[in-house]
């Protein structure tokens, strides 16, 4: 089995006298596409936080590849590889579409710093972004400011950041929420074509039970801050605790 | 979109027929007051234009400016008045006040550019005042309230020829004089259209889409791998050395530096109405609003003296018209403004073009 791109160990995170994320040790390897899934405030966000830098930890560790980067900025965990979508969406509302994902192509191409050539003679970035924007189908709308957008094209944004990004870990947290139906089989596809890549490391909250089985390798079950599970999805879905905690209360999936 | 950044085509012709005015000044309007204002103008329009780079772009907010662009002009000023009149002088002490100003703010950055966008500009306030307060208190270095006044080299003397005619005078081009008083005017032009297309081309970047991305959401750009106060901690940097370089230029062009002219907190609300006026984040907007209020401050009372004599017997009116009630006009025209462009001229013409 190939060595994990990502580990927490006895990942903590307390609020006051509340813990949020409790004790969470979990490897994530390369090929594999994880599925956290939990009850509303089980925790799921706030252990993609921790990963990502948004958040520091309590106690407890986060390795990129084996190196301890608990201690790194978000963006110096960007640079190590982690990439995140966030739920909420998180975008640069002034700014136009193509600019958006330029940011997110420049960035892993090192020329933020870059100021005496326009951004549009870097005709490798440009071209880039481009291949990012007909990827999520948004190229009608390049130029419009991604506040003009549509929510489920604001959504397909958010994605597009995250796949310009080219990480090592690709982190999404619930990419198709508030999509229409015919937007989120879009965004599913594009992971799945991720999936493909035996390169990559993906992890994926997700509510949706059809989604969770058509993409997942691997389930692993939050509740209360705790991890409860974590196997193959058809484990995991047949485990009583999980049916009593989590599908029990939505409900036979 | 446009090549250089955005504006619309109304917006660049004001921006190049200022230009092109403040280029043929010298000739346009001849005469010892419009040089001036031109000269006055083509700083400011370096001093905004920078301002609005840490502003508009980025989103900081700093009320240091006027004491970079401070350093600047006090540095070739007092290295010109402790020694002579020299090149050498001159290019140390604008150096030296350059590099004071690139170091205080790099510190002022790494320092607190971490804290909240409020206490910034706290910090900023006091850094100013404390600098306000040592030019005014080191009088030995600084000359105090009254400032330095002090010779540049001779080649910008209105005494120095630049050529002669064939009476061996000092020669005449379309009737105005060419002395050292236009080479003066032309080096302050010529800087500060470099400056200007310099801070211009930094907007239309990659860097100047990361500023705007700090500007528009902080936190995502950090997520995608910008170190955000490194970014911040570099415009500061930047934005200072700006400030600084347009002291120098003040300070060869005016032969006089104190308080008044580069320090003061007068300057800095100035600086932050013609941001205003002209339209933020628009980097157009910055000569838009340096020309309006450079030239509300030098000419509107002439404009009211005669609109009051124009008016002498009417009532009332020549009252209100009266010159000394000049700040209050300024101050409706400003409300005016702010009322009918939002976004500032730049700003607000842009937005009606884009819409149509």
């Amino acid at each position: 089995m190939a060595s994990p791109s990502l580990e927490t160990r006895d990942l903590t995170i307390r609020f006051g006298g509340h813990v949020a994320v409790n004790g969470v040790s979990c490897a994530f390897r390369p090929g594999e596409l994880t599925v956290i899934v939990g009850p509303n405030g089980a925790g799921k966000t706030t252990y993609f936080n921790l990963i990502s830098g948004q958040l520091r930890a309590t106690s407890g560790q986060v390795l990129k590849d084996g190196r301890d980067i608990s201690r790194l900025a978000p963006s110096g965990r960007a640079r190590a590889g982690l990439g995140r979508a966030f739920q909420l969406t998180n975008l640069f509302p002034a700014l136009s579409v193509l600019e958006n994902i330029r940011l997110a192509v420049q960035a892993r191409a090192g020329v933020g710093r870059q100021f005496l050539r326009r951004a549009a003679a870097h005709r490798d970035l440009v071209a880039q972004a481009e291949h990012y924007l007909e990827a999520t189908r948004l190229t009608r709308a390049a130029h419009l400011p991604a506040v003009a957008l549509a929510h489920g094209d604001q959504r397909k944004l958010e994605v597009a950041l995250l796949l310009a990004m080219e990480p090592d870990v690709f982190m999404f947290d619930e990419p198709t929420a508030g999509m229409s139906l015919d937007h989120a089989p879009e965004v599913l596809e594009l992971i799945a074509e991720i999936k493909r890549d035996t390169a990559r490391t993906v992890l994926l909250v997700e509510h949706k039970m059809e989604v969770v089985r058509a993409l997942a390798d691997r389930i692993i079950v939050l509740h209360n801050g705790a991890l409860l599970a974590d196997g193959k999805p058809e484990e995991v879905m047949a485990s009583d605790l999980v049916r009593e905690v989590y599908l029990g209360k939505r409900g036979a999936a | 979109m446009t090549k250089l950044g955005p504006g619309g085509w109304s917006v660049r012709l004001i921006v190049l027929a200022i230009g092109v005015a403040l280029l043929l000044a010298p000739f346009l309007f001849p005469g010892v007051r419009p040089i001036q204002v031109a000269a006055r103008i083509c700083v400011f329009i370096v001093l905004v234009a920078s301002y609005d780079l840490l502003i508009g772009y980025t989103g900081v907010v700093s009320f240091a400016h006027t004491m970079f662009f401070g350093l600047g002009a006090y540095g070739t000023a007092i290295a010109l008045s402790q020694s002579d009149a020299s090149w050498g002088a001159l290019l140390i002490g604008g150096a030296l006040g350059v590099l004071a100003a690139l170091v205080l703010a790099v510190l002022i950055g790494l320092l607190s550019l971490r804290v909240r966008a409020i206490f910034f500009a706290m910090v900023t306030l006091a850094v100013a005042s404390v600098a306000l307060v040592l030019a005014s208190q080191l009088s030995g270095l600084t000359g105090g309230e009254d400032g330095l006044t002090y010779s540049t080299p001779d080649l910008f003397s209105p005494a120095t020829p630049l050529w002669h005619d064939a009476a061996g005078k000092t020669a005449r081009l379309f009737g105005v004089r060419m002395d050292g008083q236009i080479l003066a005017y032309y080096l302050v032009f010529f800087c500060a259209l470099l400056l200007y297309l310099l801070l211009l081309r930094v907007t239309v970047s990659p860097l100047g889409t990361v500023l705007k991305a700090i500007r528009e959401n902080e936190a995502r750009a950090e997520a995608l791998g910008y170190r955000v106060v490194a970014y911040r901690t570099f415009v500061f940097g930047f934005t200072a050395v700006m400030a600084a370089l347009a002291g120098v230029l003040y300070a060869i062009w005016l032969q006089y530096t104190g308080p008044d002219t580069t320090l003061s907190f007068e300057i800095m609300v100035d600086i932050l109405l013609m941001v205003v006026i002209g339209g933020m984040g628009t980097m157009w907007g910055a000569v838009i609003g340096a020309a309006a209020l450079v030239m509300a401050q030098y000419y509107l009372r002439d404009v009211m003296q005669a609109a009051a004599g124009a008016t002498a017997g009417l009532p009332l009116l020549p009252a209100l018209l009266n010159p000394d009630r000049w700040l209050l006009w300024l101050g409706i025209a400003f409300i005016l403004l702010v009322y009918f462009f939002p976004a500032g001229i730049a700003g607000t013409l842009t937005r009606r073009e884009a819409r149509k």
